[in-house]
Parts: C-alpha cells; sequence; structure tokens
C-alpha cells in the first residue's frame, strides 16, 4: 500500500506540497469564513466566484501574452473583476433579502452559483485553460534532495502575507473593526449609526475578494476547468466548520489539516488520498462538531 | 380548494385519478416521454423522502443523496457481484441506506442547524470519496454500468408501471407517517424544540428515527435509479446532488406533502426540455430560484394552496352573503 519511495526526503517534500496546498485553501476560506462571521450566510456561491477568478487569471495573462507582468498584473486584477461581480450581486439582489428566513439566504447563494457558472461557460466555454507561472517561479528547487516546484515556494509566502494582511485589516483598521462588531452584534453596530446594509456588502465584497484571489492563485497549478467550483467549495465548508464559523484563524487550522492531510494521504496510500482529507474532517467534527477554535456565532 | 384535494381524506380519489391517468401514458407516448416521467418518479421519490427531515422535521439534511447512493450503489452491487435474485438486492438497497442513516444520524441529532447540516455534509462526502477511489469494489469514477435487469423489467413500459407502482406504494407509507402521531410530534419538535423537550419528548430519538426513514425512502430511490437508468456512478453521492434536492422541496413548498414531488417534476421538466434547447439550463434555473425567493417564498404548492384558500375564502363569504339575501328575501 505504501507509495513509492517512501523516506523522510519524499515525507517532508510531500508535506510541503501539503503546505502549499493548504495556502491556497486558506485564501479561499478566510474569505468564506470572513463572510460567514458577518453575514452569517454560508455563501455557496464562493465556489464559483472562485472559478471566475481562476479564468479572469487565465484571460487576463493571455493578454498579456503570458508574460511575468501578466501574472503580476493577474493577481492585481483577477480578483477585482471577482469584487466587481459579488458586489454587483449583493448590491442589486442580495441586500434585499437580508430580512429574510435564513435559508433563503442560502438558497440565493446557491442560486447565483448556478448563474455565474453557467456564466463562465458562456463566456470562456468548455475547454481546459492553462495559466503560465512567470519565468521566475517555473521549474523547481531541491529540498533535501527531492524537487520542489518553485511556484509552491511562491504560495508559501503569499499565505502568511494574506494572514499577516487579514489580521492587520481585523484589528488594526476601523472598517475591521466594525465588520467583527457587526459579527458579534449587528443590532448594537446599527445603533451606533453605523450603515449596517453598507458594512455587509464591504464584508462580501472582501469575502469574495479572496475567493478571486484564491483562483488566481491556484491558476497556474492546475487546469482551469469548469467544475472547479464544486470541488472548492465542498472542500472550504468543511475546512471553514473544522475551524470554527466566521473564524479567519479557524480557516488556517482547518486549510493546514486539510491540505496536510490530503498529501500525506498521497503517499501513504495514493488510491484513497482524496478520503484521507474527508475523515480528518470526520474526526475533527465527531471530536469538537463546533470547530477547534472559537466560532464567532 | 387545492388543500381540500391535497391535504384531506379527499387524498385517496385524486390519488386514484392521478395514477388512472399515469397508467394511460405508456399505451400512446413515445418511449422518450415514458422514461422522462419514470424519471421524474424516481426524482420525487428522493424529494419527498428529504422532506420528512427537511420540510416535517425541521432539520437542515444537507447530504440527503448520501442514502439514495448507498441504496444504488448496494443493490447494483447486489445485482453484478452476487447471483441472489433481484428482490433481495431490491430490499437490501433501502436497507443499506436506513443502517448509514442510522449511522449519520446518531452522530447529526445531537447538533443542531448548520453543524448539524456540516456534520453530514463531512460524512456523506467521506461515504463519496471511499466510492469514489475505491475502483475494484464500486468501479471508482467510472460507476457500474450494463447491470443486468431481470427480464420482466425489460421493457421501459413494465420498468414505467413498477416504479408507478413502487412510488404509489412509498407515497401512501410516507403519507400514514405524516399523518401519524409520529409525524405529529415530529412537526412539534420542528416548531419549538425546546418545549418538547420540556413535556418529555425524546427529540433527539424522534429526530433519528426521521432521519432513518427518509433514508430507507431515499434508498428505495435510489433502487429505482437502478431498474430505470441502469447504472450507477458517484455523482449519485456528490453533495451537488444533495443541494438540488433541497431545491426541489423549497421550490415546490417543504411545508406542503405534495410539493417536494412538484419540484422535482419541474426540475426534471427544466433539465430535460430546456436543456434541449440551450445547454445553459442552470442558468434559468437559477434565474427561477432567485424569482421565486424574491415574489413565492412559499415554494410553488405553498402558493398554490394560498391563493386557493382566500378563493375558496372569496366564494364561501360570496355564499354567505347569498344566503343571507335569500334569508331577507
Amino acid at each position: 500500500m505504501l507509495g513509492q519511495g517512501f523516506s523522510f526526503a519524499a515525507l517532508s517534500s510531500q508535506f510541503l506540497v501539503g503546505l502549499s496546498r493548504a495556502m491556497i485553501l486558506f485564501v479561499v476560506c478566510a474569505g468564506l469564513s470572513f463572510v460567514l462571521g458577518v453575514l452569517r450566510v454560508p455563501n455557496v456561491a464562493h465556489g464559483a466566484l472562485y472559478m471566475i477568478g481562476a479564468f479572469s487569471a487565465y484571460s487576463i495573462s493571455t493578454l498579456f501574452g503570458n508574460s511575468s507582468t501578466g501574472f503580476w498584473l493577474t493577481l492585481i486584477l483577477a480578483p477585482l473583476v471577482v469584487a466587481l461581480v459579488s458586489l454587483i450581486a449583493e448590491r442589486v439582489l442580495f441586500c434585499h433579502l437580508y430580512q429574510r428566513e435564513h435559508l433563503m439566504l442560502l438558497l440565493f447563494t446557491f442560486a447565483l452559483s448556478l448563474i455565474l457558472g453557467d456564466l463562465v461557460k458562456l463566456v470562456w466555454g468548455a475547454t481546459y485553460r492553462s495559466v503560465l507561472a512567470p519565468a521566475v517561479l517555473r521549474g523547481s528547487i531541491f529540498i533535501l534532495g527531492s524537487p520542489f516546484p518553485r511556484y509552491n515556494l511562491f504560495l508559501l509566502t503569499v499565505g502568511p502575507l494574506v494572514a499577516a494582511g487579514l489580521w492587520f485589516f481585523t484589528n488594526k483598521t476601523k472598517m475591521g473593526k466594525i465588520a467583527r462588531a457587526a459579527a458579534v452584534d449587528r443590532e448594537m453596530v446599527g445603533a451606533l449609526g453605523i450603515n449596517v446594509s453598507w458594512v455587509f456588502a464591504a464584508a462580501f465584497v472582501i469575502g469574495c475578494y479572496l475567493a478571486g484571489l484564491g483562483g488566481a492563485l491556484v491558476a497556474p497549478t492546475v487546469s482551469v476547468t469548469l467544475g472547479m467550483d464544486h470541488t472548492i467549495i465542498i472542500e472550504a465548508f468543511l475546512i471553514v466548520t473544522i475551524g470554527g464559523l466566521g473564524n479567519i484563524w479557524g480557516a488556517l487550522v482547518g486549510s493546514l489539516i486539510f491540505g496536510v492531510t490530503q498529501a500525506l494521504g498521497v503517499l501513504f496510500w495514493p488510491q484513497f488520498a482524496i478520503v484521507f482529507p474527508y475523515a480528518a474532517v470526520v474526526i475533527v467534527l465527531l471530536l469538537r462538531p463546533r470547530g477547534l477554535l472559537k466560532s464567532v456565532w | 380548494m387545492v388543500k381540500g384535494l391535497i391535504d384531506s381524506k379527499r387524498l385517496w380519489p385524486v390519488l386514484g385519478i392521478f395514477v388512472i391517468l399515469l397508467i394511460l401514458p405508456p399505451l400512446h407516448a413515445p418511449r422518450f416521454y415514458i422514461y422522462i416521467l419514470s424519471l421524474m418518479f424516481v426524482t420525487s421519490l428522493l424529494a419527498m423522502s428529504l422532506n420528512l427531515t427537511v420540510g416535517y422535521g425541521g432539520m437542515f439534511q444537507f447530504h440527503h443523496c448520501a442514502f439514495y447512493g448507498v441504496g444504488a450503489y448496494t443493490f447494483a452491487l447486489m445485482l453484478t457481484k452476487t447471483s441472489l435474485p433481484m428482490w433481495v438486492g431490491f430490499i437490501a438497497g433501502p436497507i443499506a441506506a436506513a443502517v448509514v442513516g442510522l449511522l449519520i444520524g446518531w452522530f447529526c441529532v445531537r447538533l443542531t442547524q448548520l453543524y448539524f447540516g456540516m456534520l453530514q455534509i463531512s460524512l456523506g462526502s467521506l461515504i463519496w470519496a471511499i466510492v469514489f477511489r475505491w475502483y475494484n469494489f464500486t468501479g471508482g469514477d467510472d460507476g457500474i454500468h450494463g447491470i443486468p435487469r431481470p427480464s420482466i423489467l425489460s421493457s421501459s413500459n413494465n420498468t414505467y408501471y413498477f416504479i408507478l407502482l413502487v412510488l404509489v406504494i412509498c407515497l401512501a407509507a410516507l403519507y400514514t407517517i405524516v399523518k401519524s402521531p409520529f409525524g405529529a410530534t415530529l412537526q412539534a419538535i420542528r416548531d419549538n424544540p425546546q418545549r418538547c423537550e420540556a413535556v418529555g419528548i425524546n427529540v433527539r430519538r424522534h429526530q433519528l428515527i426521521a432521519i432513518v426513514l427518509a433514508a430507507f425512502f431515499a434508498g428505495i430511490a435510489g433502487d429505482l435509479f437502478v431498474v430505470l437508468e441502469r447504472s450507477v456512478f458517484p455523482d449519485l453521492l456528490f453533495w451537488t446532488l444533495s443541494l438540488e434536492i433541497f431545491i426541489m422541496c423549497l421550490l415546490g413548498g417543504w411545508f406542503t406533502f405534495a410539493g417536494p414531488m412538484l419540484g422535482a417534476a419541474i426540475i426534471v421538466a427544466l433539465r430535460t426540455f430546456v436543456g434541449k434547447y440551450t445547454e445553459y439550463w442552470t442558468l434559468i434555473l437559477g434565474v427561477i430560484l432567485i424569482l421565486l425567493i424574491f415574489f413565492l417564498p412559499e415554494g410553488v404548492m405553498g402558493y398554490l394552496l394560498r391563493i386557493s384558500k382566500s378563493a375558496s375564502q372569496r366564494i364561501s363569504g360570496r355564499s354567505q352573503v347569498d344566503a343571507a339575501s335569500r334569508g331577507h328575501a
């Protein structure tokens, strides 16, 4: 059952692969968790927005002839495209539903995910797309004698940067503090004369921005295709749950568990690699059904 | 009037007429329509079984198709890997689904709402992941195709009648459950779990029984899917299908008995007929859902009930006025 070449070197390199996968998951899940914390809505459309991020990354980088500049611009522009889409959806439709029953909000995000998923098909078609990493990040370096993609190293630096940025935003800026306050007690925030509707809009757009960023980051490592929204959304939901609903650091812990178990599973029992993270989630939820860290709910 | 037809003792004659109408199509309709109707029946049963927990139990049953898939796979594996007669497999499917329902439900009923739903998604996804990769047993992501069917079910008309028969029996059983004291208790738990706990009802046990029953009927739906399609694949267990069934309940009207059936029929019809003209049928479904959320939050059946209620009130009000005016005359 054990994979070929099972050794310390293989273990550590696979562990790093898991960590870099966890970084992408973290970026996506932090956004989902943020929306969940402030709006109390599990945003099913988050996966579709991630997919839009990846496809936008493809278009933008093609526009710049797959140049390195193009790639860096992609990381800035693709999430903005997603943020714009989510802002429109929020202001035109979603914001009218906040007073409604919770299940209806969930249903709305599902409907949105169906529409966005098909719009992606309409705009980009059903073919596989790929995005080239910039020249600096192509190829591999050797760690402990085993090759490790440079792009993954890049991901390993982006993850902590995003985490630090989120920490700064939620703890040090007024906007972030308002968002955290709205997550705990939205009536009180409203009573203090803050426009809660716009706080919700901002939180939703920031969360979706992170989905787009995740999509742009993942694009060079996978083939960008329809259906990638379904895979990511279920993983993201589970990660957010095991971390603690609405807790961004929980999303980080959950992503690490999910990414690393998946990568190590490949080493131990390749055929059932995808079973490992799900089993890990089940174990965590059976032991701590409300997640590892404190939920804001 | 519609309410009178659906939710009262007049159900049986209406159901009878409905069934008679449904017996007719195979005599004339082309095979394609027979197939679509059969598919509607299977999906209806699946949605109705989910509604036992969602509509009547108020639980966030987010991964119902896990039970559907387990039923279908069990039946399919019994047919392909053993030489047991078909009916053994047909019974084994729902029983396996109910056992899985018991296992998953056992853990889920300790939680409520979103936590309940999330735990169920994780457990159901675990089953999906195993089925998806266990190539030498479940066929992995390819699934199992060309499952043998007993000769009596070889024609599409016979399959149609068989599925219709099973559906009618299951609906009668579900209706009996819903109208039983158990069903009433379940609805009371949905409306106020704390109060039920306080008056000495074992809330968790009732919820668990509801999940097991729902899983059992989902397993039967899985059986019927195998009879109809002669194949199984991991998508039967994938979470998006669960969401789709959930949507059927909400679309048709989850506070009514027959609503989910209507929702299932609408979605199957949409996919088939809109899907014929455009490959963007989910876009249209999404738009319909959004219109529904904004304009018909109680679902199609709920809406029909509401307008029929107000219409009948108008009629009865008018007849009272008539009677009064006659009295004076």
